[in-house]
């Protein structure tokens, strides 16, 4: 099976929904002539032709929205957003268009839209470049939001993404574009709410999404030296959530540490430990842990941003206090 | 159909302004100093010593310059991400600007902001913004307070072409109008908003225009000439100050560099980066000097001096000592 980058697995999926479907179409800041600002769309506006792949001036709200339209009356858009901090220029248009009209609209019109780009902090970009906004969207009923930590999912998902008849929120990896996954050269789709055993264990279940996955399947490695066989859960879809796959994990071990790169408050990891509690409460040995960034906005300087996002000694740590070692 | 009257792009006007060496030669050592800040940032971020997202001003230094010299010391800038040499221009020194960008204890905002987020209040630098737009509205803000108090303050808000099409524009400058602040917004029209010329992010190539729909004074002008920018913006300045009215003041101007230090700016061609090089804002203020009959020592020294200061910023920067906290800036208690 080859192995591709997360970037050009995006590409693909992409591409293949656009060769099978008209209607999907590309819109975004940068993503045609550019070939995107992380070189997400790279080749797609040679391929497809600006019909098809639409550069944007920097009008979130306005292109957003634009889409929103397009969808209404049938079209499939792609928006792209440079990065999801500036999805916050855009949220109206999210929340309260996208999310409700098929509810407004007694079921009349759905929206089948994909808000994607790159989420959460990247390196030494500042506090209004450095957010993690998934918990924001997650909060949301009528919106899909989903978080794809490897090629092969960022792959699979984002065709289901394409093909789903309602809005779905699509949050990359910054720093995942250059990770690299088995990915098949035959067609496959990921359906939503199913999440995924990235590496299986028995003594505690790490629960994350994303970047944090491959934290957990570091700190994993560095736990099994100690004898301590960690499960990596990767949640995938934040919504919907698939409670069985987490449930039974925690029921086997006992322990669960849900880890997450965003800000501690209303995380969307609270919402994952309550469900683990009102499941699995006879099964679990200690209380659930949660690793967080801290509750700040992300300072510029290395080694203050390092202090604050959650690293692989913080999972090992709350690992150890799930096992009582600590 | 026909263009709408309103709607069509006039010429920029390239007039000349006449000088004094004594006035030049401050705005010159200004737009030096900028220009060499830039490039030793350059340096250190490729070095490794800056880490994120580093927007330089190279090209640009006249506008910031020019623009600042016509504010009072206490008036109010506003500005984006690519706001190092705005911030000099205000009076921040060079050792705190270098100091944040290597993220250390001793820069302005104590390593926590970076290249984007350079404020000092102390300057009525009111700070760098990264979301493109999102600060048109604060300045108008600080124009509304300083209406508010009748303290006679000016608000001066810089900010991108690319970012005359987003919502935080738009709103702003119409709540500007309406309320008669005194405010004076300049478009830094460089061209180019990361990778997309002009043509492809705006309908009509002329942001000046915008001024109409809202009843407000407008300029527009070519950026290479520190005085003349002095000049006109001052016009704008005095209107806010005398009136309360908002000026929107579009200067065409050009970055050397990428939009940013991961931009290796491949959708331009060479020809239009080195015609666009000819009409240097710091070469042709520098001659200026010159025909004004500043002597070529006296300009050479001026340029050793805005050397030394630059070498002493690094220094300074490369021995500060780490930055150390963050947790007593979330919340003021
Ligand atoms: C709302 C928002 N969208 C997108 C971006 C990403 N971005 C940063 S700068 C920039 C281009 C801005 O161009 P312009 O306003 O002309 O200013 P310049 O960088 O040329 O000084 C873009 C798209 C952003 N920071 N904020």
């Amino acid at each position: 099976m080859p192995v591709i980058s997360y970037r050009e697995a995006l590409n693909q999926a992409m591409r293949e929904e656009m060769e099978r479907d008209p209607d999907v179409f590309i819109m975004g800041e940068e993503v045609g002539h550019y070939n995107g600002a992380y070189k997400v769309t790279q080749g797609l506006l040679n391929h497809f032709s600006e019909r098809r792949v639409i550069d944007a001036p920097i009008a979130e709200m306005g292109f957003a929205g634009i889409g929103v339209g397009a969808a209404m009356v049938g079209l499939r858009p792609i928006i792209e957003f440079m990065t999801f901090n500036f999805s916050l220029v855009a949220i109206d248009q999210i929340v309260n268009n996208a999310a409700k009209i098929f509810q407004m609209s007694g079921g009349q019109f759905n929206v089948p839209i994909v808000f994607r780009g790159p989420g959460g902090p990247a390196v030494q970009v500042g506090s209004q470049h450095s957010q993690s906004l998934e918990s924001f969207y997650a909060n949301v009923p009528g919106l899909k939001v989903v978080m794809p930590s490897t090629a092969y999912d960022a792959k699979g998902l984002l065709k289901t993404a394409i093909r789903d008849d309602n809005p779905v929120v699509f949050i990359e990896g910054e720093t995942l574009y250059n990770s690299t996954w088995e990915v098949p050269t035959t067609e496959y789709l990921i359906p939503f709410g199913k999440a995924d055993v990235k590496r299986v264990g028995q003594h505690v279940t790490l629960i994350a999404w994303s970047k944090m996955v491959w934290t957990c399947l570091d700190a994993a490695k560095e736990l099994a030296k100690d004898g301590i066989e960690a499960e990596v859960v990767d949640v995938r879809s934040l919504r919907p959530l698939d409670h069985d796959t987490i449930c039974s994990s925690v029921a086997k071990t006992g322990r669960c540490v849900i880890v997450e790169v965003g800000w501690p408050v209303a995380g969307y990891g609270a919402e994952v430990a309550y469900q683990v509690q009102r499941a699995c409460l006879d099964q679990l040995d200690a209380p659930i842990e949660r690793v967080t960034s801290d509750d700040v906005p992300m300072p510029y300087a290395k080694n203050l941003e390092d202090e604050v996002q959650p690293q692989i000694k913080d999972v090992i740590a709350a690992v150890k206090r799930a096992l009582y070692l600590a | 159909m026909t263009t709408p009257e309103s709607a069509r792009v006039e010429p920029v006007d390239e007039s000349v302004t006449t000088t004094t060496v004594e006035e030049l030669r401050p705005l010159y050592r200004q737009m030096l100093a900028i220009r060499r800040l830039e490039e030793a940032s350059a340096k250190a971020y490729s070095q490794g010593k800056i880490g994120g997202f580093l927007h330089l001003i190279i090209g640009q230094e006249a506008v910031c310059v020019g623009a600042i010299a016509a504010l009072a010391a206490d008036d109010y800038v506003v500005a984006t991400y690519r706001e190092h040499g705005h911030a000099y221009a205000k009076g921040v020194a060079a050792r705190p600007i270098m100091a944040e960008l290597y993220g250390k204890k001793t820069g302005l905002v104590k390593g926590l902001g970076g290249s984007m987020h350079l404020f000092d209040k102390s300057k009525g630098f009111l700070g760098g913004y990264g979301i493109v737009g999102g600060h048109v509205p604060i300045a108008a803000g600080a124009a509304l307070a300083a209406k508010y108090r009748g303290d006679g303050k000016v608000a001066m808000c810089f900010f991108g072409e690319g970012a005359s099409t987003i919502g935080g524009f738009a709103e702003g400058i119409a709540l500007a109008a309406l309320w008669k602040l005194p405010a004076v917004f300049i478009c830094e029209n460089n061209q180019y908003s990361m990778g997309t010329p002009l043509y492809r992010s705006l309908a009509v190539e002329d942001v000046s225009l915008r001024a109409l729909a809202h009843g407000m004074a407008r300029d527009r002008f070519d950026g290479d000439d520190v005085v003349k920018v002095k000049r006109r913006i001052a016009e704008a300045v005095q209107r806010a100050r005398d009136t309360s009215e908002p000026t929107l003041v579009e200067v065409v101007t050009y970055r050397f560099r990428g939009h940013s230090m991961s931009d290796p700016g491949l959708y331009r061609t060479k020809d239009e980066v080195e015609e666009w090089k000819r009409r240097d804002p710091l070469t042709r203020s520098r001659q200026r000097l010159i025909d004004l009959g500043a002597t070529e020592a006296d300009v050479v020294a001026l340029e050793d001096d805005v050397k030394a200061e630059i070498e002493d910023a690094v220094h300074f920067a490369e021995t500060s000592p780490a930055a150390d906290a963050y947790l007593p800036y979330v919340i003021k208690e």
